[in-house]
């Protein structure tokens, strides 16, 4: 009877340490659950990448008149291959304006009967839209993966342990922050 | 506010699921006893066959659930595609398959110029879907994206596993129920009650027996047909969650009920798994116990409603139903 309080004391410990334990397992769980979710964006975003100059030499003969919206489509492709490495606010940003500058370029070539019927175009054009709305589906699951953990570290008791162990808020991959300035395209022919 | 319903309707798609399966569980138990009983006039012989009916239907349940999806794809004439062969829809697919965080499913088509669409399977991970060659050709990309997801959201919430296995489960009471009507008629009733003097507890059961099999096959039927039009609003509202675009999948409903073509693969046993009844002939136009689907026109308000529209006008829903 002379170590009852031993033991308790012993068990509370061994409890707390099961419990330190599963908290840890949990966050890194949901931590790698991010970087999957992350890694499904990255190859859609390297596959729009590789797609758009096939996209821009097939229709660069055709589009005389509107050299502009190939080059802001080729630099806002620069642009975001170079932000892959700047952390997942900057890359959604660069992709973002990658997007609207595509669009631009699809809004011109409604223009072309030529470039509408051709074969090639139109798959690629396929391709893009799939890449693009498998992009934006990607997005939402990274997305709600990163909500889950950022909750997960800041509630009682996970708090406790989070910060100590170096488990730190992750980044969204934002939707279209600045929807507002899409980029204008110039469609006069003079 | 969509949110929120949206996940009331699963978790009562769940329950539903599961009272529809206790339910048909407990009806092929109860019919086996009471034939067993009222029979042969003893309780262990309603013992012995309500093993018989339990075993029977779990059989067939068993059954179905590892080979049904490949007989439905097998009879309704549904054949593989590839990337080559359908580029977009495989594309359409894999984009829906994203979303909903589910395996890319196998994906047929079947050569039929009727626009209609099923998927089938036990789980997410065993999933196929079909879609007939009229709807690829009558649907532009982003309402066939509509229909995929309302297929992939079927998978997606075990509608699929819970269609094969009852549909099953309620043949095998009807198939129960049926034998035994039979062989009452044809005299194997006359035969026990000579042998055991005819017991008044006997005769009673031997009476229930036969009342329950003339109503357990309809009341089952009614049941899977009730929970069928429910998941059907459950399946549009989760795919309007998935594609975050209620817009495709109502033009495309719209576009379907314009479309006065029979399915010619598809029959009684499979009307119940397709987007839309393919079966119109049969159905009446408004909704009633017998649909397998609810009226297009009620999806349609129920998918405005999320939108903030309102519903169809009178004379456009009229349009819409005769066309049906």
């Amino acid at each position: 009877m002379d170590n009852l309080p031993l033991i308790i004391i012993v068990v509370a410990l061994v409890l707390l340490v099961v419990l330190a334990i599963g908290i840890y397992n949990g966050l890194v769980q949901r931590r790698l659950r991010i970087d999957e979710a992350f890694a499904q964006i990255e190859v859609q975003l390297k596959r729009r990448h590789d797609l758009i100059p096939n996209l821009v030499n097939a229709v660069k003969g055709y589009m005389g008149f509107e050299q502009k919206v190939l080059t802001d489509v080729t630099n806002a492709r620069a642009q975001a291959v170079a932000a892959g490495a700047q952390g997942p606010a900057q890359q959604a940003a660069a992709e973002n304006v990658l997007t609207s500058t595509l669009r631009s370029l699809f809004a011109v070539v409604e223009n072309y009967p030529e470039l509408k019927a051709n074969q090639n175009v139109l798959e690629l054009q396929e391709q893009l839209t799939t890449t693009e709305n498998q992009i934006s589906f990607s997005r939402q699951h990274y997305n709600a993966t990163v909500l889950d953990y950022n909750t997960s570290i800041q509630v009682f008791p996970n708090v406790l342990l989070a910060g100590p162990l170096g488990f730190t808020r992750r980044e969204f991959f934002d939707a279209e922050p600045e929807a507002a300035n899409v980029p204008t395209v110039d469609l006069s022919l003079s | 506010m969509a949110r929120t319903t949206f996940f009331d309707q699963v978790s009562a798609n769940r329950r539903n699921s599961f009272l529809m399966a206790a339910f048909v569980v407990a009806v092929l138990g109860v019919l086996g006893f009471a034939i067993g009983f009222g029979v042969f006039g003893e309780p262990v012989a309603g013992v012995g066959t309500t093993g018989v009916a339990l075993a029977f239907g779990g059989l067939s349940a068993a059954g179905t659930y590892f080979a049904g999806d490949k007989l439905v794809l097998k009879v309704s004439g549904a054949q593989p595609v590839t990337e080559q062969s359908a580029p977009q829809l495989m594309n359409v697919v894999r984009e829906i398959a994203i979303a909903a965080n589910v395996p890319m499913p196998d994906v047929y088509v079947i050569d039929d110029t009727a626009p209609n669409a099923f998927a089938t399977g036990r789980d997410p991970e065993h999933a196929s879907i079909a879609i007939t060659t009229g709807l690829l050709q009558k649907l532009d990309r982003e309402e066939l994206q509509g229909v995929i997801a309302h297929e992939l959201s079927h998978v997606r919430n075990f509608d699929i596993r819970f269609t094969l296995i009852v549909g099953v489960m309620v043949g095998a009471i009807a198939m129960l129920a049926d034998f035994f009507l039979r062989f009452t008629f044809w005299g194997g009733a006359r035969r026990s009650r000579g042998r055991d003097g005819g017991g008044g507890a006997q005769l009673i059961v031997f009476v229930i027996a036969i009342v329950l099999a003339i109503l357990a096959p309809i009341i089952a039927r009614f049941i899977q047909l009730a929970v069928s039009r429910q998941r059907e609003y459950l399946a549009d509202a989760s795919a309007v969650e998935l594609t975050r675009n209620p817009y495709g999948l109502e033009r495309a409903l719209a576009k379907i009920s314009g479309d006065s073509e029979v399915l010619e693969a598809a029959n009684r046993g499979t009307q119940h798994m397709y987007f839309t009844n393919p079966i119109k002939k049969f159905e009446a136009r408004s909704s009633n116990l017998w649909s397998t689907h609810p009226p297009i026109v009620e999806r349609i308000n129920r998918l405005r409603e999320l939108t903030g529209e309102a519903p169809l006008s009178a004379p456009e829903a009229a349009t819409m139903a005769g066309l049906e």
